[in-house]
């Protein structure tokens, strides 16, 4: 018999590329599959929210500014050090929602795969939704497309890890920075995810995720004034109507997604035309 | 000059007058600060933080690159911070180089701001290191433009050496000139100082020298307004009251960027030298970020979602 301690692991949050607890102070409990207790991961509050915001703000600028050859690169490093620690997120997907070995294998393979794949898109947008305008006169007029600034989501419960890194990286990768609510049930992976994103090269506050309860932490990211856009793929749909209610005051861009596909990149970006004189 | 009787303005009487006082528990004084700190102001209570606050900001603007167009943006600003919302209060002062005053106090005077002072920074601001007629000169010039409120630094290099009636002469002579055309406030640069002993001090030497105010810092050094450095210097305007029934303001700058921030400072008043400070005439803050995110958080409690950096002006 080993007389060596468990060394607990505390789950906290990831805001400004740091791991705080919640302002509030307050936990909630996760079990496994087989009823077993875990961890107490922290239960997020408005103000971590409001932290998180002004945390993506400030990055946003930056992150912006970033070349397409740049966040690529990055998005492609964040899957290289989550393919170094594969075992680790199988083991707690098996824990947690008590799925086989081989479906969790195949989840962490998938979202490796899906980094990978958006990573691709990063120097690939302006050719798939900018233009060159043909307009009466000596210029060129470019259509390209630029990030809107700060985008929330809620990630989905199932699966834990491919439905977080679904909701994220179609959003950075178009230079948009994120606060994103990570499945309640399972945050495990998306507290082990956010360590993969410390050690990715990703600037602090590009990527902040919260842990807790949907119907708390969704209505103030749908009002909040400094959000501009809201992806709800995670949120049951009869929850839907009234969000979009609450995002309408301050125009914010709400959407959802039920796959993978460009258009989640697109949702987020707004296209910005520009005048150049043809001859100079 | 009396000096309260504390002092006869003699290197002797100074000596002893600062000899006398007591050290400064510093792990005290950093853990009732820290405690303090915690103190949760919610709802009713934080809507009359929020707007005795902004009622003490001191809106302050001193770069190299600062322009009259900048200083009059300001000005309005200080009159009417949230132009949608006009029960939102005119801060205590504009804060600028005395090349500015003129404008500020015009411009100003233009947009309905007679009740908002214009402070100066002075005596070769922000470093002090000027011979004494530059920094009369200095003063003067800011005076005859229609500063309200003058904002000196002291020499700290000749404090940290020793020489007190120096700083104390410098400081008489600047309130002589003052008079009755300008408040005083006194800018010790804690920062610089190195240990609370010398804050406190500093503190009492500028009160018996004839400040109405005493300052931390220019904005210019880190660190500045620390929660240790105010408690310090709350404790000595409240133990100056109690030897001289003269009430001295305190203003903390530097560093105050948000509406938690300002809030902790409140509490130190009101905790430390009482409430009777917690008006504008004894507490001031000189900020500049610090009433933009004070009117997020005042939108947030009127409109119940939080605000965005969009809806407030850019300084």
């Amino acid at each position: 018999m080993s007389n060596r301690i468990d060394v607990k692991k505390t789950y906290k949050l990831f805001i400004n590329g740091a791991f705080p607890r919640t302002e509030s102070g307050r936990t909630y409990e996760i079990k496994s599959a087989k009823g077993v207790f875990i961890a107490n991961p922290c239960l997020a509050s408005r103000k971590d929210l409001k932290d998180a915001v002004v945390a993506a703000r400030a990055a946003q600028s930056s992150w912006n500014k970033a070349s397409a050859y740049n966040k690529g690169q990055i998005l492609y490093r964040i899957a290289e050090m989550l393919e170094g620690r594969r075992a680790q997120f199988v083991d707690e997907i098996v824990l947690v929602t008590g799925a086989t070995k081989s479906k969790a294998e195949k989840e962490v393979t998938d979202s490796v795969d899906r980094l990978v794949w958006y990573a691709g898109w990063s120097d690939k947008l302006s050719s798939l939704s900018g233009a060159l305008n043909p307009v009466a006169g000596p210029y060129y007029n470019f259509t390209v497309p630029e990030s809107m600034g700060v985008i929330a989501a809620i990630a989905p419960e199932v699966p834990s890890l491919l439905g977080l890194i679904e909701a994220i990286a179609p959003i950075i990768v178009g230079g948009n920075t994120i606060v994103v609510l990570a499945s309640t049930k399972a945050p495990l992976s998306a507290m082990s995810f956010a360590e993969v994103i410390a050690t990715s090269d990703v600037p602090a506050g590009v990527i902040n995720i919260l842990t807790g309860k949907k119907d708390e932490i969704a209505p103030w990211m749908a009002s909040h004034m400094d959000i501009d856009g809201f992806d709800i793929s995670g949120l049951a749909a009869k929850s839907h109507g009234a969000i979009r209610i609450a995002g309408a005051e301050n125009l914010k861009r709400i959407y959802s997604f039920k796959s993978a596909n460009p258009g989640r990149i697109l949702a987020y970006l707004e296209d910005k035309t520009v005048w150049h004189p043809i001859g100079l | 000059m009396s000096f309260y009787g504390l002092v006869d303005g003699s290197e002797a009487s100074l000596k002893n007058y600062l000899g006398s006082l007591s050290g400064v528990d510093q792990v005290g004084a950093d853990e009732r600060a820290a405690m303090l700190a915690t103190r949760s102001i919610k709802t009713t209570s934080k809507r009359w933080a929020i707007d005795t606050a902004i009622s003490m900001v001191d809106l302050t603007t001193l770069e190299g690159a600062d322009t009259p167009g900048k200083v009059q943006a300001l000005c309005t600003k200080a009159v009417r911070p949230d132009p949608t919302d006009s029960s939102v209060p005119s801060v205590g002062a504009i804060c600028v180089y005395n090349d500015m005053v003129a404008v500020a106090r015009k411009h100003l005077d233009l947009v309905g701001g007679a009740h908002v002072g214009v402070a100066a920074v002075s005596t070769a601001f922000p470093s002090g290191r000027a011979s004494m007629p530059v920094k009369i000169q200095d003063t003067r010039d800011a005076l005859d433009a229609g500063a309200s409120e003058i904002d000196m630094v002291i020499d700290r290099g000749a404090f940290l050496s020793g020489d007190y009636i120096g700083v104390f002469n410098e400081i008489v002579q600047i309130r002589e000139l003052c008079g009755t055309r300008a408040h005083l406030k006194v800018i010790f640069e804690t920062g610089e100082l190195v240990t609370y002993d010398n804050v406190r001090k500093a503190s009492f030497l500028a009160m018996a020298a004839g400040a109405d105010f005493i300052k931390t810092s220019t904005g210019k050094i880190a660190p500045a307004a620390t929660a240790p450095v105010v408690l310090v210097m709350l404790e000595a305007v409240r133990d100056f009251y109690q030897m001289t029934q003269s009430r001295i303001g305190v203003k903390p700058a530097g560093g105050i960027r948000n509406t938690k921030d300002a809030i902790k400072q409140l509490v130190l008043v009101n905790e430390i030298a009482g409430p009777e400070w917690l008006t504008p005439s004894l507490f001031r803050i000189g900020a500049s970020a610090l009433l933009n995110d004070l009117l997020m958080q005042r939108m947030k409690l009127d409109d119940g979602y939080y605000a965005s950096p969009a809806y407030v002006t850019i300084d």
